[in-house]
């Protein structure tokens, strides 16, 4: 277990590694000059040459490529081009919307599918089976953002439930902020749950054909004992792995959402930060989101060892 | 395991009838047919012009004249929706093209050689799953700017290490069968292998992947253009549509809710084609049914 332990944190790490080099090659490449950008075209050459310098762009790149991979660990991502303050300081202010947003969905989402998936698959080839897939394929179909804009009809537009869009800031109270991220966070979870919900099932009806579980119900453990204790558990793993999978969704789905829902978050950021060409941000922002769904990963692979103990020793 | 094999010696007429026997490869198939047919259609022929601005017409609820309405440039949303199929189903064909394209010969690679040409291969497919499809369009979109072509990329990029995992998975488990050591005992070279043998037996399998692929490259088409960063204007896309008619749902909810039910009834036909298909292909799924 110790081994495997090992080697996973090592290939996440190279991963982490390759996918730094890739990020900063791939926004080396873009054409135009940031200190150029930042003075405005009227600039005198020596003030560009002077801010070059400043910023550190005139030194050589593969020393650029390791001062900027230096200060992940750090937490420095640099200072931002546009707004001059330092990147870091842009995303805490952002993740702080980001983070419970996709947290929040994943929780409904999980919520949502496995109680559905363990329903189907009990009653399996029956009319609740079938509904419950037949919704569930819907679902799955559906994409997020214009399942958000009928949602902002619904409960905004039309009930006026909640507000359209916008963030009033965690500063305004756990109340107000919670409610401008419901929907969004409904909008992000219900297609997501879909597939969830058809994986669990799936997943369930393969347990359910084994012979522990016959030898369960012969020995007169009630039904639902043996779905909940012997079956969801040996169901998990491709639960957990389409779990892991979906997270990398989630936070790239935030990118959307945040949009249709005019949320501050990294979302947002992150097209700002493209369309005033502020790269460093675009960077960071990149960086911190595959470092997550990196992080997420390896969690999976380790929970497998949690979920099945026959996996701790065979590793 | 030897159904498997016989299944590749049925001929095409008798997989169809086969497949036509499966409810959902026959909803699939009809869903699918009629948004290739509205796209294929549109290249002739759309009830009207959808380059031309018709103010005086702007803004009129669904009508005999105007099935599902015009919108805010008096354009008409049917037209407009025929040819955005047309705009869906090249990005995600193209996408699927790549990624069967690169990742299919990598996969059947990797499972060929095995060692550290799998090892190496597969790390890479690690490092490119890192990248949300989302995330690299944002990127790829940084560095050229927002368009059709860098959208197909982008998603196209991400179909590489699916099909590169389905196709080494499925070729891994060809690969240890008795016809494979009579082709290799016959001195065949593991290139004319896979193409022979592993290939055609992994068809099934691509396939499928192939229309869930399909249907996942509609669903991120949508949501690039939605954001600006698909199809750029005059050309309509259904991401698009969506995102003009968020501003102006509260007066005319109707332009938000036709594009939406062409991408639902278009990503539901693909999935349930593929359910079907998979369902027919595979013997072992059918008897557990």
């Amino acid at each position: 277990m110790a081994a495997y332990l090992v080697k996973r944190l090592l290939v996440g790490l190279v991963t982490l590694l390759a996918a730094s080099i890739v990020v900063f090659s791939v926004l080396e490449i873009v054409p135009g000059d940031p200190a150029q950008l930042m003075l405005g075209m009227n600039a005198t050459p020596e003030a560009v040459a002077a801010l070059r310098e400043q910023l550190g762009l005139d030194l050589p790149l593969i020393w650029r490529y390791l001062s900027w991979l230096g200060g992940f660990f750090v937490l420095d991502f640099g200072r931002s081009y546009t707004y001059s303050v330092p990147v870091s300081e842009l995303i805490a202010e952002r993740i702080v919307v980001s983070l419970p947003l996709a947290i929040i969905s994943l929780i409904l989402s999980t919520a949502i599918a496995i109680p559905v998936g363990l329903f189907a698959a009990a009653r399996r080839g029956k009319a609740a089976d079938a509904v419950s897939m037949g919704l569930s394929q819907f679902g799955v179909a559906v994409p997020n953002f214009w399942f958000a804009l009928i949602l902002i009809y619904v409960f905004a537009v039309w009930l006026r439930m909640v507000p359209a869009g916008g963030f009033p800031g965690w500063s305004a109270g756990l109340w107000p902020a919670l409610k401008a991220l419901i929907l969004p966070a409904i909008a992000l979870a219900l297609p997501q749950a879909a597939i969830l919900a058809r994986v669990t099932r799936q997943a369930l009806l393969e347990v359910l054909g084994e012979d522990y579980i016959r030898t369960a119900r012969a020995k007169g453990m009630p039904w639902r004992y043996v779905l909940w204790r012997h079956a969801l558990r040996n169901a998990m793993i491709p639960v957990l792995t389409i779990l892991g999978l979906q997270f990398a969704f989630l936070l790239a789905g935030t990118i959307i959402i945040e949009n249709v829902f005019y949320l501050p978050g990294l979302g947002r950021l992150i097209f700002q930060a493209i369309t005033q060409r502020d790269l460093i941000v675009v960077e960071g922002v990149v960086m911190l989101l595959v470092v997550a769904v990196i992080v997420v990963n390896l969690l999976v692979d380790l929970s497998y060892a949690l979920v099945d103990p026959r996996l701790r020793s065979r590793r | 395991m030897s159904d498997q094999l016989s299944i590749t010696q049925d001929s095409f007429g008798s997989i169809l009838a086969r497949a036509f026997r499966s409810r959902s490869f026959v909803i699939g198939f009809i869903l699918t047919a009629i948004v290739a047919l509205m796209a294929g259609i549109s290249f002739f022929w759309t009830p009207y012009d959808v380059t031309k601005l018709i103010v005086s017409d702007r803004m009129q609820p669904p009508s005999a004249a105007h099935w599902f309405g015009t919108d805010h440039f008096g354009r008409d949303n049917f037209s407009m929706i025929m040819v955005g199929a047309r705009n869906s189903i090249a990005v995600a064909l193209v996408a699927v093209g790549i990624g069967m394209g690169l990742g299919v010969p990598l996969g059947c690679w990797a499972a060929a050689c095995g060692g550290w040409i799998d090892e190496t291969l597969m790390r890479f497919n690690d490092l490119v799953f890192a990248f949300p499809a989302l995330l690299s369009a944002v990127m790829i979109t940084a560095i050229f700017g927002p368009g059709a072509i860098n959208a197909i990329i982008a998603i196209g990029i991400f179909n590489i290490p699916v099909f590169a995992r389905v196709a080494r998975g499925g070729a891994l488990s060809i690969w240890p069968r008795e016809f494979i050591l009579a082709a290799r005992a016959s001195g065949k070279g593991p290139m004319l292998i896979t193409i022979e043998h592993v290939l055609p037996n992994i068809a099934n399998l691509l396939l499928v992947q192939g229309t869930i692929q399909f249907a996942l490259g509609i669903l991120a088409e949508a949501g690039l253009s939605y954001v600006g960063l698909g199809a750029q204007p005059p050309m309509p896309s259904w991401g698009r549509m969506l995102f003009d008619a968020q501003t102006r749902m509260v007066v005319a909810p109707y332009l938000a809710l036709f594009p939406g039910f062409a991408i639902v009834l278009t990503v539901l036909g693909l999935n349930l084609l593929g359910d079907g298909l998979s369902d027919t292909l595979d013997p072992k799924l059918r008897r557990q049914r």
